[in-house]
């Protein structure tokens, strides 16, 4: 079942034309024709969570935007910077229409009369194809005054980003978009009530509000229909490392993981087999092998002890050490930290020294536990979840790949002896 | 191990990163009466501001304006997109340095960043990138960066080239790559991201 990626590759699915031939905007129109608490009934019933990460009900967090004629926003992040993440670049770049669609009708429903798509500056070419396709848009009548002749008007507006991992934590983005530092800021208030501009602000990610119009023209019932109870619907699954075909794949919501990443991408290249995979962007915990039959959905991974997160798989074959891979997702958090919590600037910082210790033959395996610690004194005392985000990871390939690190330790232990000795 | 350079007694420490001048006070808002700048900037830096509730919005799609005419976020760059906005140069430093893709140094006409993130390096990224970084060596017309994951994995290993998305890439590709860029034809065209079809096979028309 195909409703993201229905015949993607489409030749001109990015312009209008082809978009409406294939029956575009007709949820538009039909939400227009309901009332916005309909609409928002309909994405309440279909049970979608968010695709950005967190999985929250997307049909809640509409609902908790107060009613009334104040001005409200609505925030696409498209600030898809999460390694391993690559879902909605692919959407955006291929079906922008059917972004833009869904914004129109999330919006009616929440009734935000203001609209912003912040997407990551390095997407250039996304980001030039969401410009025509605005225009397009634009001048056809679904955006502006009173679309299609509702009462429903909406602005909306591109903001290029300028390149920073943290800008994707929904405050922080709020922060950015306003022209600051993108630092986090504190919850509650919660951005439904106090987002942007002080207003009040229903922020979600692409793939989620892509998905908006096939709810309405399904219906939500309908919808709820696809996947398992608790995780309804399909998905896009970026799948990366080491996969004979790497790339994007829509699946529906609890299939074994291992159909994924054996069925669809291909497995590891020939005579390597699985060691560990990140089932949801490098912030989430390890799984190794022995999880592969695990149903990829929100609730059977979290019992797993990992997270859907942003439906990033990347794989690890046996071919690489642990360590390696610790030290480059510790370090990638180390430079994104923006530093404004300290359990996340030191924690990240002293968390790569102490790989890189291990690396050069100063570490005991004492260090290990001392590390461990570290990482459970980052998780839940920072504003946002970026130091958790590598505390998650690194925490889980201390638990389960201990026996390697300390191998690793003494055999580079025994390696500066000798040079030292040599030397 | 290295030793700290510590003040000596008396003496105010400098700034974090860089020396700064002590007895200079700070910058205010420029004087738009004194300041020059170019029509076609301030021209780009108003409709942005024309865009949000908020004009400070504007400050990063202002600063990139101002970089691509002066090829990076130079002290002078800053001052205008101050003068336009009504903003300190204080505020707008900040922003630049908080920000990967706003150049705090003089850069060269051409970008090449590779991407090193877990799934590039994964399938050879490092090498990529050392690479590179020696086929370019000391030109200082191409500026080859390391940079954090561009959302290509599966282009892996990957880079982007003023803007464009090439991989998969292997070392073989890099005489071309740089053949390419400095004869300011489009790299390697049969690479490009944008003519790529869907991994998934069920999704193909």
């Amino acid at each position: 079942m195909k409703i993201l990626f229905d015949r993607i590759d489409e030749p001109g699915l990015n312009t209008l034309a082809v978009y409406e031939r294939r029956g575009g905007y007709a949820s538009l129109r039909k939400a227009l024709a309901m009332t916005p608490e309909e609409v928002l009934g309909e994405l309440e019933s279909s049970g979608l969570r968010g695709r950005g990460g967190a999985g929250f009900q997307m049909g809640k967090k509409a609902s908790f935007l107060p009613k009334g004629s104040i001005d409200k926003y609505l925030v696409c992040n498209a600030d898809e910077s999460e390694p391993g993440t690559f879902k909605d670049r692919e959407l955006m770049q291929k079906t922008p229409h059917m972004l833009i669609e869904g914004i129109v009708i999330a919006s009616y429903a929440a009734g935000a009369s203001r609209s912003f798509i912040y997407i990551r500056g390095e997407y250039v070419l996304q980001a030039d194809v969401l410009d025509a396709a605005l225009a397009e848009a634009r001048a056809a009548g679904y955006l502006g005054e009173h679309i299609l002749g509702s009462d429903h008007s909406l602005s909306l507006v591109i903001h290029r980003g300028a390149g920073a991992y943290i800008c994707g934590e929904e405050t922080g983005l709020l922060d950015s978009l306003e022209g600051k530092r993108g630092n986090p800021r504190l919850k509650p208030p919660f951005p439904a009530n106090q987002g942007l501009y002080q207003g009040p602000t229903l922020i979600n990610n692409v793939e989620t509000l892509a998905t908006v119009p096939a709810i309405i023209r399904m219906g939500g019932a309908e919808y709820a229909k696809l996947g398992v109870e608790t995780s309804t619907g399909t998905k896009l699954v970026s799948v990366s490392g080491h996969v004979q075909r790497p790339g994007n794949y829509e699946i529906e919501l609890g299939i074994p993981a291992r159909e994924i990443i054996y069925g669809l991408a291909g497995g590891p290249p020939r005579g390597r087999a699985v060691k560990c995979w990140f089932p949801g962007g490098s912030s989430a915990p390890v799984l190794t092998a022995a999880d592969l039959d695990v149903p990829y959905d929100f609730n059977s991974l979290a019992g797993a002890g990992s997270m859907l997160g942003s439906g990033a798989i990347i794989v690890v074959d046996d071919s690489t050490p642990i360590l390696d891979v610790a030290i480059k997702v510790a370090k990638f958090y180390q430079h994104e930290s923006c530093g404004k919590c300290t359990p996340c600037r030191e924690g990240t910082n002293w968390t790569v020294k102490m790989l890189e210790r291990i690396d050069s033959g100063e570490a005991t395996p004492m260090d290990l536990d001392i590390m461990a610690s570290v990482q459970d004194h980052i998780i839940g005392n920072c504003l946002c979840v970026l130091g958790d985000a590598m505390a998650m990871p690194i925490g889980s390939m201390i638990a389960k790949f201990r026996d390697e690190l300390e191998s690793h330790i003494e055999a580079a232990r025994l390696g500066s002896a000798v040079r030292l000795v040599a030397g | 191990m290295t030793a700290v350079p510590r003040p000596e007694a008396g003496e105010r420490a400098t700034a974090w990163d860089e020396p700064t001048d002590e007895a200079k006070g700070p910058a205010e808002i420029p004087d738009p009466a004194t300041t020059r700048v170019p029509a076609e900037l301030r021209a780009t830096i108003e409709q942005a501001m024309a865009r949000y509730p908020d004009p400070r919005s504007a400050a990063i799609p202002a600063l990139h304006a101002a970089q691509e005419l002066h090829g990076w976020c130079s002290p002078q760059a800053i001052e205008q997109v101050a003068c336009v906005m009504g903003a300190t140069p204080a505020y707008l430093a900040s922003l630049a340095t908080f920000y990967d893709m706003l150049q705090t140094a003089p850069a060269g006409p051409h970008s090449v960043y590779v991407c090193t993130n877990i799934s590039c390096s994964l399938r050879g990224a490092d090498a990529l990138f050392a690479a590179l970084h020696g086929a370019v060596g000391e030109d200082p017309e191409i500026d080859v960066r390391a940079f954090e994951c561009l959302g290509a994995c599966d282009i892996a290993p990957m880079a982007s080239v003023d803007g464009v998305y090439v991989g998969p890439l292997s070392i073989d590709d890099v005489p071309r790559l740089l053949d390419d860029v400095r004869a300011g034809r489009p790299v390697l065209s049969e690479k490009q991201l944008a003519i790529r079809p869907v991994a998934d096979q069920q999704a193909r028309p």
